[in-house]
């Protein structure tokens, strides 16, 4: 079986304003937080209260449902507030950090030797376990249920996604670090898949199953590697991290310390001098956004994560758990006469009704946030498939999530899919319907149901 | 103040009141709207449905125009005023600004009800369902005036269009719900509502039956007829056309449906911008030539005998029922309707081949009705859901084989 795989449907949205391969370090931020809605199904319960002193990756909370899962501070300082909702959900957690960071001493293990429950036990306790998510579901992932298999994305193909062959350089030691653990938690393989461009640091690791990925996006969302490789069957779980959490992951298990440190992209049109930042999980976004990136009062859509599965922030917002990329966009808040009929040049279209994004493969667009439509119920039929290379019906998967017939949602494969699969099917629906939205609810609806 | 801000403002003005789905029909009729995405993506395609339905539009309106002109063109031909056709598709006898103008005055009123009945309904439903006004009808407006007799009356088309709006398509939730494809609900009430308005040879020239009456009240006119070549070919009788009349158009039947010509080069429009499955149109056409090919066997075989009111079109050659009567319109326009056709691509291939097979064998069998594309497609529009069932059980079944695989 040859470890190659060509993704022949997709598309790949090319935007202007992709990040300079330079990096700078980002000012130090002030204060950091911990936003809840990043963890989908957690339910916290609070481990320190508001005023207590912590250090970098002591736990701040756990998972009620999952007792041992811990969340881990990203920086020392004090806990200044915990951001409550309606009912008292919390929200957000802020911490205000200290000027010298301080770190948390985990104990330290040997991964030669360590065996699968010793290294479980680490993970859960030093925080680290929140990199780790699930299929199905696309939860974090439930320590108790052992994964057929281990699936990592050596590379990104989402619009402006930042270059994974460049943050994780120099890296290899922490990465083998990492899938060495990984590979301990499971009777299975780990897969990790690179793109066809330049050298991956996954290149030269021990212990892994290597694939080389081609094909537009979304070659690069995990859940299509995992569709081409070895699919989840009814009853079984597979595990996904992250490539940039496995830095962090490793660093903990080589030194003890829970580094938050991440490589972020700032990319978008909106931005003057796209490029990288050295800055930490869960900082201001002030910080970054605003040298070089946009103005105070620009009308413009500042995304954590890229255009397709990223969350709408406030400027004045934080970098979320898991993202490595800050896009921003123009709002596209305006009227555009008879934009229906007139022929479209500066749009992307996967058809050719008048418009003619498919004369013009090599361009650079500068999209903004218009839907370009209203709202409708499903009508036209045939061009979800060409843009979804899973072997799954996206119409009918759709449909049966909103008439929430659990049976066949189980029987059409929900158990294999996340809402980052549906994000191109999403952008290029005619009925501008949110298939992201539905198929999070299918998914939780069946976390219910199901279990 | 600019328009867009007058309007923008009696936006905010209706909002959530009654008037709201109305006014917002006409705003986005002029300005595609500033909603921004909210939640999942945060850009999206420049594709909504408005643009779609216009696409088919523009593949209509050749068909549409050149209807005006062949419904004069018949006319004085039939009533002795011009010479018939030379061959070729720029010919002048045809081309004129008289049989142009008789065309307008006719067909315009047809389009005016069309949309203002239909459209009309669809304001109602809207503004009683606080919904938006959906783009549906846009398409089955267009294609209404095109599948019926030039000189049905007007009163006869307003009922048959509220019939398929209402039913055919509103009590199924509207837009993206219906089962059965609007436009052939309505022909097909008209056809088994006013069945002698449908067929026979008076109705598809503008005049005809007007002279007919006239005759009978005692005046001593000529009669007029023009068959189609389809009535021709279920008599028994000789066509009086050529191909060539046949694949440009210039032969009598209803308003659009004639001109295979232009019908074709609507179709590659369709299927070049993406909006007209090919996988239908392309499986009708083979479905077709099949049936054809079958009762052609059976004519030579000498099973049918010369005599049977079924040879004269069971020994129509094969790839000859392409270019008569509605099949190459109903192909193109009606069975490619996404929301009643099959909607898995293999169901695509089924569901367009089981169309043409059928069209070609109700055309021959049904001597009541020579033309068998309505039926088949509204026949197939029941299957579609079934057939699609099919396919994707394929999909469900390998899944569960890969499961048993794995546990075995």
């Amino acid at each position: 079986m040859s470890n190659d795989i060509r993704i022949k449907k997709g598309l790949d949205i090319k935007l202007k304003g992709a990040a300079e391969k330079a990096t700078e370090k980002a000012i130090l931020s002030n204060f950091f937080s911990i936003r809840l809605e990043d963890f989908h199904g957690v339910i916290p319960k609070m481990i320190v209260k508001v005023g207590k002193k912590v250090k970098a990756g002591t736990s701040v909370f756990y998972n009620k449902t999952s007792e041992n899962v811990k969340f881990a501070s990203p920086v020392s300082g004090e806990i200044i507030e915990i951001v409550r909702g309606e009912k008292r959900k919390i929200l957000a957690i802020k911490i205000k950090a200290d000027k010298e960071q301080v770190y948390h001493e985990n104990d330290n293990i040997n991964l030669e030797t360590a065996n699968t429950e010793t290294i479980k036990a680490h993970l859960l306790a030093s925080g680290c376990w929140s990199f780790i998510k699930q299929r199905p579901y696309d939860v974090i992932a439930n320590p108790d249920k052992a994964p057929k298999a281990i699936f990592i994305s050596g590379f990104a193909s989402a619009p402006l996604a930042a270059n994974l062959n460049y943050v994780l350089q120099g890296k290899e030691a922490e990465l083998q670090a990492a899938v060495t653990a990984l590979g301990k938690l499971t009777e299975g393989k780990v897969h990790i898949s690179v793109g066809k461009h330049g050298n991956s640091p996954f290149d030269n690791l021990n212990g892994i199953t290597l694939h080389n990925v081609s094909g537009p996006h979304p070659s690069g969302n995990v859940g299509t590697q995992i569709n081409k490789i070895d699919p989840v069957n009814k009853g079984e779980v597979v595990w996904t991290v992250n490539a940039q959490d496995l830095v962090i992951i490793g660093e903990l298990l080589l030194t003890g310390k829970f580094n938050a440190e991440r490589i972020v992209a700032l990319v978008g049109s909106s931005v003057e001098k796209p490029r990288y930042f050295v800055t930490k999980i869960g900082s201001e976004v002030a910080t970054m956004i605003y040298d070089y990136g946009i103005a105070k009062d620009a009308n413009a859509r500042i995304i954590s994560g890229n255009v397709l599965s990223g969350k709408q922030i406030q400027p004045d917002g934080y970098l979320d758990y898991y993202s490595n990329t800050i896009t921003i966009i123009p709002e596209g808040d305006d009227y555009e006469f008879f934009g229906w009929t007139t022929p479209v040049f500066n749009k992307v279209s996967t058809t050719r009704a008048l418009t003619f994004s498919w004369m013009l493969p090599k361009k650079n667009f500068n999209l903004n946030t218009n839907t370009n439509g209203e709202h409708r119920a499903f009508v036209v039929t045939g061009g979800y498939e060409e843009v979804f290379p899973l072997d799954i019906f996206p119409l009918q998967i759709l449909k049966s999530c909103m008439y929430k017939d659990l049976d066949e949602m189980e029987a059409l494969g929900m158990y294999e899919v996340a809402p980052e699969d549906f994000a191109l099917t999403e952008f290029v629906c005619v009925s501008k319907q949110p298939h992201q939205e539905i198929i999070r609810k299918g998914l939780d609806l069946m976390i219910k149901e199901i279990g | 103040m600019g328009l867009k801000r007058s309007l923008h403002n009696l936006k905010e003005k209706y909002r959530g009141t009654k008037m709201a789905p109305a006014f917002g029909a006409f705003h986005t009729f002029l300005y595609l709207p500033n909603i921004t995405t909210k939640g999942g993506t945060h850009i999206k395609g420049a594709d909504d449905l408005k643009r779609t339905m216009n696409t088919v539009i523009l593949a209509l309106i050749p068909c549409l125009i050149f209807g005006m002109f062949n419904t004069g063109y018949q006319h004085h031909l039939e009533f002795g005023d011009i010479q018939a056709v030379s061959g070729s598709f720029f010919s002048s006898e045809f081309w004129t600004m008289d049989n142009f103008m008789v065309g307008f005055w006719k067909i315009i009123p047809l389009v005016a009800i069309s949309y203002g009945v239909g459209l009309g309904i669809e304001f109602v439903f809207a503004t009683i369902n606080n919904h938006e006004v959906e783009e549906g009808y846009l398409v089955t407006g267009m294609l209404v005036p095109l599948i019926v007799p030039v000189d049905i009356p007007l009163w006869m088309l307003t009922v048959a269009i509220v019939f398929g709006v209402i039913i055919g398509k509103e009590v199924f939730g509207g837009t993206g719900m219906n089962i059965l494809n609007p436009a052939l609900t309505i022909r097909a009430f008209l056809f088994f509502a006013y069945p002698t308005w449908m067929s026979g040879d008076k109705v598809w020239i503008e005049g005809a039956v007007e002279r007919d009456n006239l005759i009978a009240a005692g005046q001593n006119l000529d009669a007029i007829s023009g068959e189609t070549v389809l009535g021709s070919l279920a008599q028994n009788n000789d066509v009086g056309y050529s191909l060539m009349d046949m694949f440009y158009g210039f032969i009598p039947g209803s308003v659009g449906e004639t001109s295979t010509l232009l019908i074709l080069l609507g179709g590659l429009f369709l299927i070049f911008t993406k909006i007209g499955s090919w996988r239908i149109m392309l499986s009708s056409v083979i479905g077709a030539l099949l049936m054809g090919l079958i009762f052609n066997q059976i004519a030579d075989a000498g099973i049918i005998s010369e005599g049977s009111k079924f040879y004269g079109l069971m020994n129509t050659t094969f790839w000859h029922h392409l270019l008569i009567g509605g099949f190459a319109f109903g192909v193109v326009y009606m069975a490619t309707d996404p929301v009643t056709a099959s909607q898995t691509n293999k169901g695509k291939w089924i569901y367009g081949f089981l169309i043409g097979f059928i069209s070609i064998m109700i055309r021959v069998f049904n001597p009541a009705y020579p033309e068998g594309v309505m039926l088949a497609i509204l026949l197939m529009n029941v299957f579609a859901p079934t057939i699609d069932h099919y396919i994707v059980q394929g999909n469900v079944k390998k899944r569960m084989k890969r499961l048993k695989a794995k546990t075995a």
